[in-house]
């Protein structure tokens, strides 16, 4: 069934636009996710981080709609910038910790590291690299639930601008129209694939046209609103949940940081950064709160005495723990032991 | 009553279907009325409503959806509609079904049937032999089924196991391999069979090299010669006790692939042997596959182009002679 895409206008004043009622828990997601992407950077930086560090600074409204705005038993498939998503989620911050410092105790017990985790059997997927190729993998969770009989569920994968480009991307987003799975997939068009600014990336007026063109209904969100980001997800959490189509929601941000800490994005020209879509959407959020007087500022600095109780806590906690040994290593790729392959070494 | 290799994994699939609730087939052509380019899920989807699904041409997403459905409790065949095609799947295959397991501790149970090898005008990009690709992966057992019964039991095996498995099932034997019956059960997982016994030496093959291998045996038997047969049947794991317990009863061991020559089965096995049983050799260790060439479309140049019964032949009473 093809559906007209659909847009909504791009908000233009934020204060105009009253909070959604879960304004101020998602801005604490967004706070925690902040602070510990902060820490991990300056821990990063110390030398006390192995392999890379992916920071979703300037995503955290976008991500934490996508975490917070599902419910027990959906499915969420989020990617490199999703800290707060993943919080809002209920991934404990300890994972990623543990993640990050090499515990032997976290998620991927040193197998694999930083943002490449999750918990497959508490319906975060844990990604791998190759971009694109999470969103069938949502549909095929989903096309279980739907032959295993479970009702009203949803299935949420992320994507940034730069993967929609891949082929599996594509081939993905088809076979959701094609199974009429109750799939949302936000992008988030951060105006960078690494290196790469839009222009080279793809050639479209806007991304979100290609909704019709995949049997998606699509919507254009400004990344940088809370409330919108929201309302928006929100609403196509809600259409996927209530058997409409699969919604595509495409958001506009600019990555406020490097692609990873090794990067100092030096190739973002100053006049990017003074684009609307260049805006910290958590600066936002605040400044939301005070011109509403949704907190006082005594309040906002509890909250955010609490973010940096909760990391330092996660952080100290991971960093007593022993790292991952070769010789003790159990290394079986198969969870059927008598089927593994013995070479003599 | 007489089954056809390709019978029997419908067969397999039938019974899976029936007595399994969390089975579904999903690929190219294999619902509706038409059961599947080779009609291996024929009459399926009308006796299993729901449960045999057409999908698009997406080979990634294909697997990638029953990667997904696997991780939530179901079991998932995909048919591809030929070994070929499975290229653009690679990356799920390798890269997602193959280290999951590893990564978080959760299995991925999918089963990915490739219609494999070579058939007489069927060119470059439909009679690969690919399972090589999915041996040299970790995280992934690789069947070959070489015999009706295998096909059938050891899909049904296939199924069962709770890790990803590629199922290679080759479409030369689709029609030429009969049986007189299927069987219950048939050699654990991971076992070699001994095909043909013999004691002057061994030549180790898998699917339809298997029953060109028998056939040369057959030939150099009217030469005087007694040639064991060793079919591997799961190419990954690999059954090296028993290739080491056929070497050491003749002393000679040739491999056949019909996957082009380098590296694969062929090499991996006269890798092991060498390296543990190297006093069991009385000669170099051989192998024979196909040329370093795409698969030819032509008959007289795909007949040139792999190894069959006579070129094993030759290659044998060589190394015999030394
Ligand atoms: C298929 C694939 N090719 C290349 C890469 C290497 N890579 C990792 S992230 C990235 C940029 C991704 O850009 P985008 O999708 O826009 O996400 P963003 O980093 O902007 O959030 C690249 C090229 C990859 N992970 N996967
Ligand atoms: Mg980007």
């Amino acid at each position: 069934m093809l559906q007209t895409a659909q847009r909504t206008a791009k908000s233009k004043t934020k204060k105009a636009t009253p909070p959604h009622d879960r304004f101020l828990e998602a801005f604490r997601w967004m706070l925690l996710a902040r602070t510990l992407e902060e820490k991990l950077v300056s821990l990063y930086r110390g030398g006390l981080i192995t392999g890379g560090v992916y920071i979703g600074k300037g995503q955290e409204a976008v991500s934490v709609a996508c975490g917070l705005l599902l419910q027990k038993g959906d499915i969420f498939a989020p990617l490199i910038r999703d800290q707060a998503g993943r919080s809002a989620f209920g991934e404990p911050l300890i994972d990623v910790t543990r993640t990050y410092l090499g515990s032997r105790l976290g998620p991927m017990r040193g197998r694999d590291g930083n943002i490449h985790r999750g918990h497959p059997r508490n319906n975060e997927l844990a990604m791998i690299s190759h971009l694109g190729a999470m969103v069938s993998v949502t549909v095929g969770a989903l096309i279980a639930k739907r032959f295993k009989g479970e009702k009203n569920f949803v299935g949420l994968a992320c994507i940034g601008e730069g993967g929609m480009q891949t082929g599996a991307f594509h081939e993905g987003m088809n076979i959701a129209a094609v199974e009429q799975a109750p799939l949302v997939v936000v992008a988030t068009n951060n105006h960078y694939a690494y290196s790469t600014p839009n222009d080279r990336e793809f050639a479209c007026d806007d991304l979100v046209d290609r909704a019709i063109g995949y049997g998606f209904e699509g919507y254009s969100l400004d990344g940088t609103d809370l409330s919108a980001c929201l309302d928006v997800i929100g609403g196509a959490v809600k259409r996927a949940r209530a058997g409409r189509p699969p919604q595509l929601v495409v958001a506009s941000v600019l990555r406020l940081s490097g692609h990873g800490e090794h990067d100092d994005a030096s190739y973002v020209p100053e006049e990017v950064k003074r684009q609307p879509f260049a805006r910290d959407c958590l600066k936002m959020a605040e400044q939301t709160i005070i011109d509403l007087n949704l907190a006082d500022a005594e309040t906002l600095a509890a909250w955010r005495k609490d973010a940096a109780a909760q990391v330092d806590e996660a952080i100290a906690a991971a960093q007593q723990e022993a790292a991952p040994e070769g010789n003790k290593e159990d290394w079986c790729a198969l969870s059927t032991r008598d089927l593994v392959d013995h070479v003599d070494e | 009553m007489s089954i056809t290799y390709l019978e029997a994994i419908r067969e397999a699939q039938a019974k899976l279907l029936r007595d399994d609730e969390r089975v579904f087939i999903y690929g190219q052509d294999v619902g509706g009325t038409f059961g599947g380019a080779f009609k291996a899920t024929k009459g399926l989807a009308k006796e299993f409503p729901g449960r045999v699904l057409n999908t698009p041409i997406s080979e990634d997403a294909i697997v990638g959806a029953a990667i997904g459905a696997a991780m939530q409790g179901m079991r998932p065949i995909v048919e591809m509609q030929f070994a070929d095609f499975s290229s653009i799947a690679l990356n799920q295959i390798l890269n997602n079904a193959g280290t999951h397991y590893w990564r978080t501790n959760v299995p991925v149970p999918i089963t990915v049937r490739l219609p494999s090898g070579g058939t007489k005008g069927s060119g470059p990009f439909h009679s690969q032999s690919m399972e090589l690709i999915y041996a040299h992966y970790p995280g992934l057992i690789v069947m070959t089924p070489a015999t009706v019964e295998d096909a059938y039991t050891m899909l049904i095996e296939a199924v069962a196991i709770d890790d990803p498995v590629i199922y290679c099932e080759h479409k030369y034997l689709y029609y030429h391999l009969k049986a007189d019956k299927l069987p219950e059960k048939g050699l654990p997982t991971g076992r070699a069979r001994i095909a043909r016994e013999g004691r002057d030496l061994t030549i180790v093959s898998y699917s339809a090299m298997m029953q060109e291998s028998l056939a040369a045996a057959e030939e150099l038997t009217r030469e005087g010669f007694e040639v064991e047969v060793v079919d591997l049947r799961t190419v990954k794991p690999l059954d090296t006790d028993t290739l080491l317990a056929s070497v050491a009863r003749t002393g000679r061991l040739l491999c056949i692939g019909e996957s082009f020559p380098w590296g694969g089965a062929t090499a991996e096995v006269i890798a092991r042997v060498t390296s543990q049983g190297f006093h069991l050799l009385d000669a170099a260790p051989q192998r024979l596959n196909a040329k370093d060439t795409p698969i030819p479309y032509h008959p007289n140049l795909w007949n040139a182009h792999r190894p069959n019964a006579q070129k094993i032949a030759t290659k044998a009473r060589a190394l015999l002679r030394e």
